[in-house]
């Protein structure tokens, strides 16, 4: 790892201060068990690392109105465990149980969570400058690709690796960010970016702007939600697919479906297609299975994921089908 | 939620930025602002100026209950410094990435990995590692299960299943098996012995844990 100046910013307005406008130069920290990663590998070598840890009230999770609000530096384990979330947010606290393992849920923070950058293994090897990194070619397109995006990627292939993300962006959430003038609050879906418009970052933050929240409307009686992973081993892995299925129930009548693909595309993936399928109809093996083909609708597999694209489809039919 | 490392972390507790500014020789603190930032407003006082910037400092760790003083580089992990500069080699360093857990110790009373973790970040939170179980020569309840229950074969991811088992069974003092397989599923075993692990873990528990 290159050194770095460590920085205890005390206050939310003193780390966006200073973290400054240039990518290479600072880096902010939360538990660090992502940007730690990355700087042992030189593939993000900042000269300054601002650390979260010891700004106050950022860490939390508490109910306003029909909100429930998760501080930034949250970690993933109280997500977890929280019973307000379990209890509305059944498919959020059972992604947060999938993240990782049990140190990193508790030594990873929400918004270090859904701030992680990419694990396409090229990204991560410092001794290559693929697209994403300033470089000219994405070296996945023509070498191994197996973990890679099946959908929305244009020129870069990354799939967003977190869990929580896309359980999040199943419920509406919004994502509370401080920049140096004051805040300002986007819904989750326009937190994500994909390739086509940013190819060197997976949102919209700027350099010297930070996630200070996370809140998400408690949902309308008659809704469940389920999320369900396929990892290739049972701890410490990313997903190869997962998806989260939060489906607003009258009887087996589906009248308000969110249907959201991880590990499918540079974004967590929301299916809209899948999600007409449902609205408005009784849900039964049938409807389960048209909501499963459309959800890879304009699927575009590279030479070795194709795979995915049957697992996505079978996943996203047995969540429907686990929610009646 | 735990909230008391917040409490504890808060301000400058046990960090010196004095001797840095000795080091460079500057008697220049406060005021001055990061370049480019110009609406610092009511917080520009509060700013760090570049000749603050703090690249190694002494600081205070607190080890198994004892303060220890010792000056790091920013980029030391709290692995390195355990074993390197406190001389507590008990905690292994495997993998480097946080996919093996041999380097776990308690931080705050949980399971973390010390290798993805700065000892820098580390200062003003409690830090619990192997050698800070036994009491008077007395093995921890874990420690003598691990022992009695042959919860290991050569030995080396032992402190850190150790350390997770210590932290699971202060959360949850009756595991179900189910629970145990969980709480123990951060650390890898190459020899495999995840039979007498678990056992051990579940002997543990039946003896009052911690
Ligand atoms: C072995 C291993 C396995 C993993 N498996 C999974 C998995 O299965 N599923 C999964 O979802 N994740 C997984 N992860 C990722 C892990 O969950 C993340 O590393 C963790 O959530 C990041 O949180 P952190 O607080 O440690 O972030 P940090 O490492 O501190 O930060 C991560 C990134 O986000 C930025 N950042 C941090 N906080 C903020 C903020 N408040 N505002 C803006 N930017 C911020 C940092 O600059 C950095 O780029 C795994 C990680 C490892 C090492
Ligand atoms: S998929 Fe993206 S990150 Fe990976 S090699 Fe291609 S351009 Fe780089």
């Amino acid at each position: 790892m290159k050194n770095f100046a460590f920085v205890r910013a005390r206050s939310v307005k003193e780390a966006v201060l200073s973290l400054g406008t240039d990518w290479n130069e600072a880096a902010v920290m939360g538990g660090g068990t992502d940007l730690i990663g990355e700087m042992k590998n030189y593939v993000h070598t900042p000269n300054k690392v601002v650390n979260l840890r010891a700004v106050p009230d950022l860490k939390y999770i508490k109910q306003d109105g029909n909100l429930i609000k998760i501080g930034a530096l949250t970690s993933i384990a109280a997500v977890e465990t929280d019973t307000l979330i379990k209890s509305n947010f059944a498919a959020l606290s059972k992604a947060a149980s999938l993240v990782a393992s049990p140190q990193l849920r508790n030594m990873g923070t929400i918004a270090g969570n859904i701030c992680q950058r990419p694990r396409c293994w090229y990204y991560r090897d410092s001794g290559i400058e693929c697209l994403r990194k300033g470089g000219r070619l994405c070296y996945a397109m023509v070498g191994e690709n197996k973990y890679h995006a099946v959908l929305g990627g244009l020129g870069c292939y990354i799939v967003h690796p977190s869990d929580t993300a896309v359980s999040f962006t199943a419920f509406d959430a919004k994502i509370k960010i401080a920049h140096p003038d004051g805040e300002k609050e986007v819904n989750i879906e326009e937190f994500f970016v994909l390739p086509e418009d940013d190819l060197n970052r997976e949102n919209i933050l700027k350099p010297n702007e930070i996630v200070t929240e996370i809140s998400v409307p408690i949902p309308e009686n008659g809704t469940k939600s389920t999320f369900i992973k396929v990892q290739e081993r049972g701890v410490w892995d990313f997903a190869v697919a997962g998806v989260a299925v939060s489906l607003k129930l009258d009887g087996n009548r589906c009248d308000k479906a969110r249907i959201v693909l991880g590990a499918a595309a540079p974004i967590p993936w929301r299916s809209l297609d899948a999600e007409k399928e449902l609205e408005g109809r009784t849900i039964n093996e049938e409807t389960a299975q048209r909501a499963a083909d459309a959800s890879v609708y304009n699927n575009m597999p590279m030479t070795g994921n194709a795979y995915k694209v049957q697992l996505f489809k079978n996943i996203v039919k047995r969540a429907i089908l686990e929610l009646v | 939620m735990s909230k008391s490392h917040q409490k504890d972390s808060g301000g400058d507790n046990g960090f010196s930025r004095r001797s840095f500014l000795k080091g460079v020789g500057t008697g220049v603190i406060s005021t001055a602002v990061l370049p480019g930032v110009v609406s610092a407003g009511k917080y520009a006082e509060k700013i760090q100026s570049p000749q603050e910037w703090v690249t190694s400092d002494a600081i205070t760790l607190n080890v198994n209950g004892e303060n220890r003083r010792v000056t790091v580089e920013s980029r030391a992990t709290l692995v390195s410094v355990l074993r390197n500069e406190l001389n507590l080699t008990g905690t292994k360093n495997g993998c480097g990435t946080g996919e093996c857990g041999a380097c776990t110790v308690l931080i705050d009373g949980e399971p973390a990995y010390s290798c993805l973790t700065l000892a820098m970040d580390a200062v003003g939170r409690k830090i619990v590692t192997i050698e800070g179980l036994a009491e008077n020569g007395q093995l921890s309840p874990v420690q003598q299960a691990f022992l009695e229950y042959d919860g290991y074969q050569c030995g080396y991811c032992t402190p850190g299943q150790i350390m997770a088992a210590e932290g699971l069974l202060a959360k949850n003092p009756n595991p179900s098996t189910e629970e145990i397989k969980r709480g123990m599923s951060g650390n890898l075993c190459r020899c495999a012995a995840y039979q007498h692990i678990f056992i051990s873990v579940a002997e543990a528990a039946k003896k009052g844990g911690r």
